[in-house]
C-alpha cells in the first residue's frame, strides 16, 4: 500500500490510522500473510508505536498479535514474567527502550572507577535480561540502542570526558553491538542511527515525553516502526531478493541512443555525473552483498551494453545476470527475468526514473516493490531507507550468491550441448555433502526455511533458535546438504529434518515425519533431491525408524513439488506418503556424496 | 475564519476516529466521542498542530476543556486559516 511505503508521509499514517488498517485487512492478501507474536515491553508508553507497527507489518505480509507490557514494566516482564505474558508464547520481544531508560549516569565527580561500575551496572542489568529472555521463552529479541541525551552538562566535552552522558551512551551503544555480534536471535535496532537521521530535536521533543512519556515524538513513530518492521520481515524471510534497474536517467543522465555513450552523465566531471556514480558504486556494494542486479530498459541492447561500458561507469555488463534491453513491456521483462533466475516475481524491487514506467509496474505485478524514487540525487537514500534488504542474517552464501547465478548461465549454456539429461547431470561432476545440521550452517539454514517457496513441501519457517533445537533433539534427523559441481560450490541448497514419534499401538515400527523438505532454485533438477533421500533412509534406518511419513502442504507457489513423494517412490496414503525404509534401495547416481 | 476551523477539525475527527458522521462543536470533549480516550487524544493534538502549524504548550494541552477552548488557541496562534 503507497500509504505505508517509503518514503511514507508519517502524519497521514497517524491521522487514517483506523481507515488503513481496515484496507489491509481488505487486501486479497490477507489470508496468506504470515502470523507472528509480538511483545513489546516499554521503558515508555508503547501504545501508539503498536498501533503503527501493526500497520507496517500487515503491509511486509505479517499479521502480528501484540502484547504490551504496562508503562515502563520492560525490566519487571523480562526478568519475573507474568502469566500473560507466559501464556502469549511471542515470536518476538521488542525491547523499546530509551536514554530515558538509563538509571545512573556518570556526575562529572566521580572517578573512573566509579564510572567504570556504573556502566557495568547499567550494561549488566541489560544483558540479565536478554539472557532470561532467551532462556524463558527463545525467542527473537530487539532492542533498542540509545540515542543521545537532549542535553549535554559539558557542551562539547561530553563525547570526550568519560563522565559525559554522551560518552557514557556511546560506550554502552557499543557494549550492546558487541553482544548481538555474538549472539543468535539478538538483533539491535539502531534508535541511536535513526534519530541522528531524522534530528534528535524532533526526536527527543520534551513535550511528548513529559506530557505523555513518549520517546520518540509521536509524529516520529512511524519512522521507528517502520524501522523495527524491516528487522522482523527480515527475519521472517520477506526481503526482496533482487533489483531490476532502468538505465537511462535511472544508472546514468543522459539517453543513450540519442546521445552516445561518450555524453553520457557518469563519472567524476559533472555533479550530475557524480550523483549518478555515487548511485552506481551503492548498486554495486548491494551485488557485493549477494542482491542480484538486472537490466529492464527500452534501448537496443547494443546501445545498452555501450552505456554500461562508458568511461566513469562504476558498473559494468559482468555485474548484472540478466539484461533485456528491447521494445517490449517492462513488466513483460520483469516476468521473463524472473522466471530465468527462478525467482517470485514479488522478490524484485523495480526502479526507474520514468513514473509511467513505475506506474504500469506495479499495476501489472503483484507484490513487487516500485519505489517513488525521485531525484537522482535521493536515489540511494530512497533505496536505502526503504529497507527491501535489511541484513538480519548474513550467511558466508550471500556474497557469492552472483557468482552462483553466473554459474548457473554457464551451466544451461552446457546443458544445450547434451542429447541426454543424465549424461549433462554426469558431466557436472557434482559432489555433495549431507550431514546432520551442523553449527556453521544454522544461520543458512533458517534463512532457506524462511526464502525458498517453490521447493518447499511445508513451508514451515524456523528461527535460528527453532533450528537449534531440532539440531539438539534426539527425536529429530536433521540434514543439511551442500552441493558442488565443476562451475563451483553451491553452498548449503537443501534441508530435511523429520520428527521422530514413539511407537503407537496401531503401528508396529518408529515412524519418522518429515516436517522440513526443502531445496533452494537454484539446484533444481540436478537429482539432489535423490541423494538427500538416500541419507535420510539411511540415517532413519539406524535410529530405527521404519517408516518414513511425507506431508504436502500446497501454497500458492509450491505447486512444483506436489507429486515429488511419489516421485521419489513413496507410496500415497491419504494425505500422506509413506516409505519403508528397509527396503529401500538408494536413487542417486549423478552426485558423488560425501 | 471560525467557520474554516471546523471544516477542518471535522476532517482531522473523521480521520482519526474513523466515523464519517462527527461533527465537532464548541462544548465538544472527551466525553461527547465514545473513542476519545488518552492515546487517541496524542494522535489529535499531532494532527492539529500539523494541520494549523502550530505547537500547544503543555498548560495548554492540560486546560483545554472542549473544543471551544481549542479554537481559540488555533485562532490566536494557528496558520493556514
Amino acid at each position: 500500500m503507497r500509504q505505508l511505503e517509503y518514503p511514507f508521509d508519517a502524519d497521514e499514517i497517524i491521522k487514517k490510522r483506523k481507515s488503513l488498517r481496515r484496507s489491509l485487512m481488505e487486501e486479497e492478501a490477507a489470508s496468506s500473510r504470515l502470523k507472528k507474536r509480538v511483545a513489546v515491553l516499554g521503558g515508555s508508553t508503547t501504545a501508539n508505536v503498536v498501533q503503527v507497527l501493526d500497520l507496517f507489518l500487515l503491509n511486509q505480509g505479517i499479521e502480528g498479535t501484540f502484547y504490551e507490557s504496562e508503562y515502563n514494566k520492560y525490566y519487571e516482564d523480562a526478568m519475573f514474567g507474568n502469566p500473560e505474558l507466559d501464556s502469549f508464547q511471542p515470536d518476538v520481544i521488542y525491547l523499546h527502550t530509551s536514554v530515558h531508560n538509563i538509571m545512573t549516569f556518570p556526575r562529572p565527580t566521580d572517578s573512573t572507577e566509579q564510572i567504570q561500575a556504573k556502566l557495568d551496572a547499567e550494561y549488566g542489568r541489560f544483558e540479565a535480561m536478554w539472557k532470561k529472555i532467551a532462556e524463558v521463552h527463545g525467542c527473537v529479541i530487539i532492542q533498542n540502542n540509545f540515542e543521545y541525551p537532549d542535553w549535554r552538562l559539558l557542551g562539547n566535552k561530553d563525547v570526550t570526558e568519560l563522565s559525559g552522558r554522551v560518552n557514557f551512551v556511546s560506550r554502552l551503544n557499543a557494549l550492546f553491538a558487541e553482544y548481538a555480534r555474538n549472539t543468535q536471535n539478538f538483533f539491535i535496532h539502531d534508535v541511536n542511527y535513526l534519530s541522528g537521521y531524522l534530528g534528535l530535536t524532533k526526536w527527543c521533543d520534551p513535550f511528548y515525553w513529559n506530557m505523555y512519556k513518549y520517546c520518540p515524538a509521536v509524529p516520529l513513530i512511524p519512522e521507528l516502526a517502520y524501522s523495527v518492521s524491516c528487522i522482523i520481515k527480515s527475519i521472517y524471510g520477506k526481503n526482496k531478493k533482487a533489483l531490476v534497474l532502468d538505465l537511462d536517467n535511472t544508472l546514468w543522465g543522459g539517453i543513450v541512443g540519442d546521445d552516445g555513450p561518450e555524453n553520457l552523465q557518469i563519472g567524476t566531471e559533472t555533479a550530475r555525473g557524480e550523483t549518478f556514480l555515487e548511485f552506481q558504486e551503492y548498486l554495486k556494494a548491494q551485488k557485493d552483498l549477494g542482491i542480484l542486479l538486472n537490466i529492464d530498459s527500452k534501448n537496443e541492447e547494443e546501445n545498452a551494453i555501450a552505456g554500461l561500458n562508458a568511461k566513469g561507469s562504476a558498473l559494468t555488463p559482468d555485474d548484472f545476470i540478466c539484461i533485456k534491453a528491447n521494445w517490449d513491456p517492462k513488466d513483460r521483462n520483469i516476468l521473463q527475468i524472473a522466471k530465468e533466475l527462478n525467482l517470485g516475481a514479488d522478490s524484485f524491487v523495480f526502479v526507474d526514473d520514468n513514473p509511467a514506467e513505475r506506474h504500469i509496474v506495479s499495476e501489472q505485478i503483484a507484490g513487487i516493490a516500485v519505489p517513488e524514487i525521485g531525484e537522482p540525487e535521493n536515489y540511494i537514500r530512497v533505496l536505502d531507507r526503504s529497507g527491501f534488504f535489511e541484513a538480519t542474517n548474513i550467511s558466508k552464501d550471500d556474497a557469492s550468491r552472483n557468482e552462483m547465478y553466473k554459474a548457473n548461465a554457464e551451466r544451461s549454456k552446457l546443458e544445450a550441448s547434451f542429447a541426454d539429461y543424465e549424461d549433462y547431470l554426469k558431466s557436472l561432476e557434482m559432489t555433495a555433502e549431507i550431514a546432520s545440521f551442523s553449527k556453521e550452517y544454522i544461520p543458512r539454514i533458517s534463512q532457506l526455511t524462511n526464502k525458498s517457496n517453490q521447493f518447499n513441501l511445508t513451508t514451515l519457517r524456523c528461527s535460528v533458535a527453532d533450528i537449534e533445537e531440532m539440531a539438539e533433539a534426539d527425536n529429530w534427523i536433521t540434514l543439511y546438504g551442500k552441493l558442488e559441481d565443476r562451475f563451483g560450490d553451491n553452498g548449503v541448497v537443501a534441508v530435511e529434518a523429520a520428527e521422530i514419534k514413539p511407537q503407537t499401538m496401531d503401528s508396529l515400527g518408529k515412524e519418522a515425519h518429515i516436517r522440513l523438505n526443502l531445496m533452494s532454485c537454484r539446484v533444481l533438477k540436478r537429482d539432489m533431491e535423490f541423494a538427500m533421500l538416500d541419507v535420510l533412509v539411511k540415517k532413519a534406518s539406524e535410529k530405527g525408524v521404519t517408516t518414513l511419513i511425507g506431508h504436502y502442504l500446497p501454497t500458492k507457489k509450491n505447486g512444483m513439488v506436489k507429486e515429488l513423494y511419489t516421485d521419489l517412490g513413496f507410496t500415497r496414503d491419504g494425505d500422506i506418503w509413506k516409505l519403508d525404509v528397509a527396503s529401500y534401495k538408494p536413487q542417486c547416481k549423478v552426485i558423488k556424496i560425501n | 475564519m471560525e467557520e474554516k476551523i471546523y471544516e477542518t477539525l471535522n476532517e482531522i475527527f473523521r480521520d482519526i476516529f474513523d466515523d464519517e458522521e462527527i461533527v465537532v462543536t464548541p462544548e465538544t470533549n472527551s466525553d461527547s466521542i465514545e473513542d476519545w480516550d488518552s492515546l487517541e487524544h496524542i494522535n489529535l493534538v499531532v494532527a492539529i498542530e500539523k494541520a494549523f502549524d502550530l505547537k500547544f504548550s503543555m498548560d495548554e494541552v492540560t486546560g483545554m476543556k472542549d473544543v471551544g477552548e481549542m479554537v481559540e488557541i488555533i485562532k490566536e496562534r494557528g496558520k493556514n486559516l
